[in-house]
């Protein structure tokens, strides 16, 4: 089988300038959103107390808002469905310092009239870990964009890790944004969706980067354009079959991975199918923005198997004894 | 069909991988194999702050209580003996033992700053002797709760230091709600033992006393832990529980649980010692600042053996004679972070995830096989290899796998098929341009080689950082994610490279529909 039969370039990057208002749009509506809505942040990086409940039956969510709202402890709770009717998740910005009691302790007795229930987890997290674990999560994801920034600095040229790291804030601001519209809690699984997804696009662009710089050295038209179309073009096809079979297994853990890792793998569907885009898209068009030239690029690729040849030679007559 | 030293290494490592994800996979006894995280088979996870600030203070107070054994054993008169804002201060009398006093005060508190003016001395702790403090108590917090945790029975219990204040205990297989709240008790319990005096002159008083007054004269207002009447005792304790050698779960004559405990060899002569010059007075049993009883003493009790009754019950009996065993925590901890996980939800969690790896592997298998036809199933064997190299890996190593390390794992049969995506469709193109099969095989490897190299180095990147940054249960994601990603660097370009090599005889460049999916062109 094969759907992607190539015939001739596409000319992607004559509408390029269309692809760029499409992403321009959308991170800007992102970044409004996430600076108007704000996140969702979950216990992780809040603090509080997560308490999972599961019944026999049916959970009777009102009754156990009625029973949670004569203790002072739970003020402010929220209790809601969790995956199924019968399962039921109590949230609370408050936490417990000391260890002998915590909030989950006298849960059995609060809800003992409310049928028959199984205590499944609980979670608490102290506000001062919750602060740390955010600085934490943001310094990976600057350590990681750094690190990223340098090798591909050093595989390729400075021009393609700005346009792939452009690439990835692209991706990571987008799938924030639609995380922070949907009201999606952010925790530290989404932090690790996102980290993954940083890793993900840039595997992808890096495949059409690589195509480019290919035909940057063998082919004959140096007209960058044309390189970078023929290059999106010929590496259309495992793109897109690449993301599929990601898509498809993240898809699966969406559907039936259970409720818990539900927030993680949107995220990662989400991820994929933007850093799919970008790769396509939004990365090499840049690489072109930023005045990237083949020639120099040419240049400098002799200049370097140049140096390597006298070197070799330098080596030889040196074996030789003739130096 | 020929050997060639890539299939020989990717047999190889199939065979590893066989062979070493066994053990993991039918759960044997013996064998190394891969621990499921807590949040798979449930179990308690807390991260726990200490407040090192109260091991300072119990150190300082200490240092009072050896100058005022010292000072009243060598026959010494001294007065005002204090504490107050972290200075010891007290005063001698006769100017003669000044230098005898000094000379005892510079050999037992190093780490102290010593300043007398006019017979009056002032004793504080350098910075350095508390920065000292401080690092010992959060060892020693990590050793005792590790001993308790033991000594409670627990199956493997990791207690570990993380960052240079908290502490880390992860408890597995923990079953009900309550068992949990008895091991943080067990845990949180300070377990600091204390007899003291009665301050038999003003306990009369003491109802109407302020916590003020009675520290002005050296005296501290405790609670009984069941009645909750009031006590004045001296604050300076006869002796602690760091003179305990052992401590057991006894019975009283109504066979209600009390606590024996016995003392070593300088506990016991200092209790002898204050017993037999207190006749008559009160002592009372100090635990965490409880007061469990306050008996008056007939005799001179001799063999450093005491016991604490209260009105235990046994569980709690028990569970303090541990605490007492292994030790008293220099300072309390505090709880910063605590997730647990009942075992039901943990089985919850693994069908549903190892549902999620099964049908996305049946998947990818499928349309591998669908689109790339027998490229698609040697694309395919090497991702089988790829999975059990995983397995072998973590199992060599003894890691943890979480449910986002599940999530890996699917994720990453999502992308190691990547590798042979890039290669089928460099072959493809090749093949399409006209070059013969093993042109097309040997030139589609070579050129594919630097993209995925760089694309998964990258991804390793982000996975690295990610473990070094994530905690618990995502540090199992970056880990598996990274572990498959250089397995399918072996597997994926190594052993398919082979398995083309060995069968190149036998394609048939008339099918190349059946052998890569493609229309040979005529």
């Amino acid at each position: 089988m094969q759907v992607f039969k190539y015939k001739k370039p596409m000319s992607l990057m004559s509408k390029s300038k269309r692809f760029g208002i499409v992403s321009i749009i959308f991170v800007i509506l992102s970044i409004g959103i996430i600076l108007n809505k704000g996140f969702n942040y979950g216990i992780d990086f809040e603090g509080g107390t997560l308490i999972q409940v599961q019944y026999k039956d049916y959970a009777p969510i009102q009754k156990v808002r009625d029973a949670l709202s004569k203790e002072e402890t739970y003020n402010g709770a929220t209790v809601s469905f969790f995956g199924s009717n019968k399962e039921i998740v109590i949230k609370t910005k408050n936490s417990s310092k000391k260890l002998g009691e915590d909030l989950s302790d006298k849960i059995t007795k609060i809800l003992k009239d409310t049928g028959n229930f199984e205590i499944r987890r609980v979670d608490m997290v102290g506000a001062k870990v919750g602060s740390e674990l955010r600085e934490q999560g943001l310094m990976a994801m600057l350590l990681s964009i750094i690190g990223i920034l340098l090798y591909v600095s050093f595989r390729f040229e400075w021009r393609f890790a700005i346009s792939s790291v452009i690439a990835l804030v692209h991706d990571v601001t987008i799938t924030m944004g639609i995380l922070a519209l949907l009201s999606i809690e952010i925790n530290l699984d989404i932090l690790a969706a996102i980290l993954t997804i940083l890793g993900y696009s840039l595997n992808d662009t890096i495949i059409v980067f690589d195509r480019i710089r290919e035909g940057v050295k063998t082919m004959k038209n140096p007209d960058l354009s044309d390189i970078i179309d023929e290059s999106v073009t010929r590496t259309l096809s495992r793109t897109t079959l690449t993301s599929l079979t990601t898509f498809l297994v993240v898809l699966t853990l969406f559907l039936v991975g259970g409720e818990i890792i539900k927030g993680f793998s949107f995220t990662l569907l989400i991820g994929v199918i933007v850093g799919t885009y970008s790769s396509i898209f939004v990365a090499s068009p840049i690489l072109m923005r930023l005045g990237f030239s083949v020639s120099e690029f040419r240049e400098r690729e002799a200049n370097k198997i140049k140096l390597a040849k006298e070197k070799e030679k330098m080596r030889a007559m040196y074996e030789n004894g003739v130096i | 069909m020929k050997l060639n030293y890539r299939i020989v290494l990717f047999g190889l490592a199939l065979v590893f991988g066989i062979v070493f994800s066994i053990p993991s996979l039918i759960q044997s006894e013996s064998g190394r194999k891969i621990t499921l995280g807590l949040d798979l088979q449930g179990g308690l996870h807390m991260l726990l702050g200490i407040k090192s600030e109260i091991a300072i203070d119990s150190k300082i107070k200490s240092m009072a209580g050896s100058i005022k054994y010292t000072l009243d054993d060598d026959d010494i008169i001294f007065d005002n003996l204090k504490i107050n804002n972290k200075k010891i201060t007290f005063e001698i009398l006769d100017n003669d033992e000044l230098i005898k006093v000094k000379e005892f005060l510079k050999k037992d508190l190093p780490g102290f700053n010593i300043v007398e003016k006019d017979l009056k001395f002032q004793i504080t702790m350098l910075e350095e002797e508390k920065k000292k403090t401080e690092l010992n108590a959060i060892s020693q917090a990590v050793d005792t709760i590790r001993n308790r945790l033991n000594e409670f029975g627990l199956a493997e219990p990791t207690v570990a230091k993380q960052g240079s204040d908290k502490i880390l205990v992860e408890v597995p297989g923990i079953k009900t709600q309550k068992d949990e709240q008895r091991i943080r008790l067990l845990i949180e319990q300070s377990a600091h033992l204390q007899l003291m005096a009665v301050d038999e002159e003003r306990t009369a008083r003491v109802n109407t006393m302020t916590e003020e007054e009675a520290k002005s004269f050296g005296d501290i207002i405790l609670d009984d832990v069941n009645t909750k009447e009031k006590y004045l005792l001296k604050s300076l304790p006869i002796l602690d529980g760091s003179m305990l050698t052992d401590a057991s779960v006894g019975f009283d004559e109504n066979n209600s649980p009390l606590i024996n405990f016995v003392l070593n060899r300088q506990g016991a002569k200092i209790f002898g010692d204050f017993t037999a010059k207190n006749k008559n007075k009160r002592m009372a049993v100090v635990l965490d600042d409880k007061v469990y009883s306050a008996p008056s003493i007939r005799e001179r009790i001799g063999g450093g053996r005491v016991q604490i009754s209260g009105t235990f019950r046994l569980e709690e009996a028990h569970d303090i004679a541990i605490a007492l065993r292994s030790g008293s925590l220099l300072a309390p901890v505090y709880v910063m972070e605590k997730r647990s996980v009942g075992p039901s939800l943990g089985k919850d969690s693994i069908r549903s995830s190892s549902i999620a790896l099964a049908l996305g592997f049946i998947l990818v298998i499928f349309f591998m096989i669908m689109y790339y036809g027998m490229a698609g199933v040697i694309a395919n064997v090497a991702l089988i290899g790829n999975l059990f190299l995983i397995l072998a890996i973590m199992s060599l190593f003894g890691a943890t796998l979480t449910l986002p390390g599940m999530a890996g794992i699917v994720l990453t049969v999502g992308m190691a098929v990547d590798a042979n995506v890039i290669i089928n469709e460099r072959i493809r193109e090749l093949l399409q341009e006209g070059k013969s099969v093993s042109k097309s095989i040997q030139k589609g490897y070579d050129n594919a080689f630097t993209a995925i190299w760089d694309a998964n180095i990258t991804t390793l990147i982000a996975a690295t950082v990610l473990y070094a940054y994530g905690t618990g249960a995502i540090k199992g994601f970056a880990l598996t994610m990274s572990i498959g990603i250089l397995a399918s660097m072996l597997t994926a370009i190594v052993g398919t490279h082979g398995i083309y090599q060995m069968i190149l005889p036998k394609i048939n460049k008339n099918k190349l529909g059946f052998w890569f999916g493609i229309k040979g062109e005529k």
